[in-house]
């Protein structure tokens, strides 16, 4: 049997092997869309009956999956399911400050309405207008209530060309906290690894902060990659949290430049396994360009990282050219 | 008799095991193309589902599940090598973890007794 969705007056038979954000955008239902591959959570919608399968509802949150909510891009749903209509929940929140830090790259200050409980590393969803993205936070809430992210300003992007240009005091909605990619204790002395590229440093700076501020003795590496060598920020940041102990390193590695100098040049993954070549009993954090982190993945597990200890968060953007955007002046009701 | 997969060390062992098994399935290049999935934690709980079978423990497959399971493997062409291949792996792997050589000798009798069905070939053959 092939699924049915139902949501209001719409009543919809999916084809075979659709899912339902497909059927749903066929039936011109207006449900965002980001990375349509289960990572970004922009498509989460809520089942007052049926069951939306597990792989739908991988990642969420357990009191939000108790709730019925999944992730329409991950949802073949076998029977029939019954749609909520509405969004999911989010509180509103305020941009503050928009400041660009790297090439394409703007450090975005937001101040959310009430408190946001979440660990440093961990991502959120953005709303603006129709559009849902996941950005990752850069900040602590050891630092306050104010959220900080990185966003790298992508040609045509449409959400991160829009928030560059935001002035202050405009408003957006905010979805999350979700994500594993953050330092969890009891194992002080664990050497750990971080590896990311463009703004996946926005992530790991935080977790770095983060371990650092709940006591982790072990060495901490972090590893940056950029195109070239203009390519890389927080610099300075980075650099000063060396000591000459060893306890913390940073590494950048561009794909092209002058061999030689401060910067290692070569492919991420191969400067990494040269500089790293046995991580048994690390811990290990991935973030940044889905290909890399894939990569990077496999190569820390035959290294000797534990599956467990590996923590990714591949950064996918909506496939070129972007999924139609529905209104809701065309939804079907 | 209680299973082998008790004796290992049941379910907390076996995450052990899916680990350094399926290391070195990854690092065997006759064996890497059918397990690279860029989901690791899906492959590993199939990995997972395969020690836990093997060692006598909580698993629902029956022959049919084997043979439908391989069956677009048996297409890709895999043969006794891999087969070998793999069991070779298991052992390795139950060494590793201080399995004595009896104990890997009856897990190896169960893996031998679903070769024709992971194979997709008749068991007469
Ligand atoms: C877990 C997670 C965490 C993330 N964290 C971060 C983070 O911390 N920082 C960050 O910068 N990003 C992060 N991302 C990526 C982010 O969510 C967005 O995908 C990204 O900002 C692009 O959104 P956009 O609206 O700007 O681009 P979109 O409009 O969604 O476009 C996506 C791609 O399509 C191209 N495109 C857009 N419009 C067109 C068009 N008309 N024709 C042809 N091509 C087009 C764009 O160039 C872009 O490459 C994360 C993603 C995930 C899944
Ligand atoms: C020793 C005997 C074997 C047993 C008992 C066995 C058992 C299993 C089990 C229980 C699963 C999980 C099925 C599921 O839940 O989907 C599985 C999947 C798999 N097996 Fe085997 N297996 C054996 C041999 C092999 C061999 C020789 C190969 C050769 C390459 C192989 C490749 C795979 C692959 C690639 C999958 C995952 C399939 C998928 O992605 O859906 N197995 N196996
Ligand atoms: S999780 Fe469904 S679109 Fe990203």
């Amino acid at each position: 049997m092939t699924g049915r969705i139902r949501r209001g007056n719409l009543d919809l038979a999916l084809e075979p092997g659709e899912t339902a954000l497909e059927g749903l955008l066929r039936g011109g239902v207006a449900v965002p869309s980001s990375c349509r591959a289960g990572a970004c959570q922009a498509c989460m919608l809520r089942a007052v009956a049926g069951d939306p399968g597990a792989a739908a509802q991988q990642g969420l949150a357990p009191a939000l999956r108790e709730q019925g909510w999944f992730l329409s891009c991950m949802a073949r749903p076998t029977g029939e399911l019954v749609i909520e209509e509405g969004p999911p929940p989010a509180i509103g929140a305020t941009i503050a400050e928009v400041a660009p830090i790297g090439p394409a790259i703007v450090r975005v200050r937001l101040e959310p309405d009430e408190d946001l409980s979440y660990r440093p590393g961990q991502y959120v969803q953005l709303i603006q207008g129709d559009h849902v993205r996941a950005y990752s936070l850069a900040s602590s809430p050891a630092d306050g209530r104010a959220l900080e992210l990185h966003v790298r300003v992508h040609r045509l992007g449409r959400v991160s060309r829009w928030l560059a240009a935001a002035a202050p005091g405009t408003r957006v909605g905010l979805r999350g906290p979700a994500g594993t990619c953050f330092y969890t204790e009891g194992r002080p002395e664990q050497p750990m690894l971080l590896v990311g590229t463009g703004t996946g440093l926005a992530p790991l700076r935080a977790i770095v902060h983060d371990a650092r501020r709940r006591g982790h003795t072990g060495p901490i590496s972090l590893v940056h990659g950029a195109r070239d060598p203009d390519g890389f920020y927080l610099v300075d940041e980075l650099k000063g949290m060396s000591d000459g102990t060893g306890a913390f390193s940073y590494v950048r590695c561009a794909m092209s430049g002058e061999t030689g100098g401060e910067i290692e040049v070569g492919d991420l993954a191969q400067v990494t396994q040269r500089l790293f070549p046995n991580l048994k009993g690390w811990r290990v954090f991935l973030c940044g360009s889905p290909d890399r982190v894939t990569a990077l993945k496999k190569q820390s597990f035959l290294r000797g990282a534990g599956l467990k200890d590996i923590s990714a968060d591949a950064f996918l953007t909506a496939e070129m050219p972007p999924p139609p955007l529905r209104t809701p002046a065309a939804r079907a009701t | 008799m209680t299973s082998l997969y008790d004796e290992i060390g049941g379910a907390v062992a076996m995450d052990a095991a899916v680990d350094i098994f399926y290391r070195k399935v990854m690092a065997d290049e006759r064996l890497a193309p059918f397990f690279d999935d860029v989901d690791m934690e899906r492959q590993a709980a199939k990995q997972k589902a395969f020690l836990t079978m093997v060692t006598g423990g909580p698993a629902h497959y029956s022959g049919r599940d084997m043979r439908r399971a391989h069956a677009h493997l048996v297409a890709e062409g895999i043969d006794d090598s891999h087969f070998d291949a793999v069991v070779g792996h298991l052992a390795g792997t139950l060494k590793e973890l201080g399995v004595d050589d009896a104990k890997i000798a009856r897990v190896g009798a169960i893996a031998e007794s679903v070769r024709n069905d992971v194979l997709g070939r008749d068991p007469a053959v």
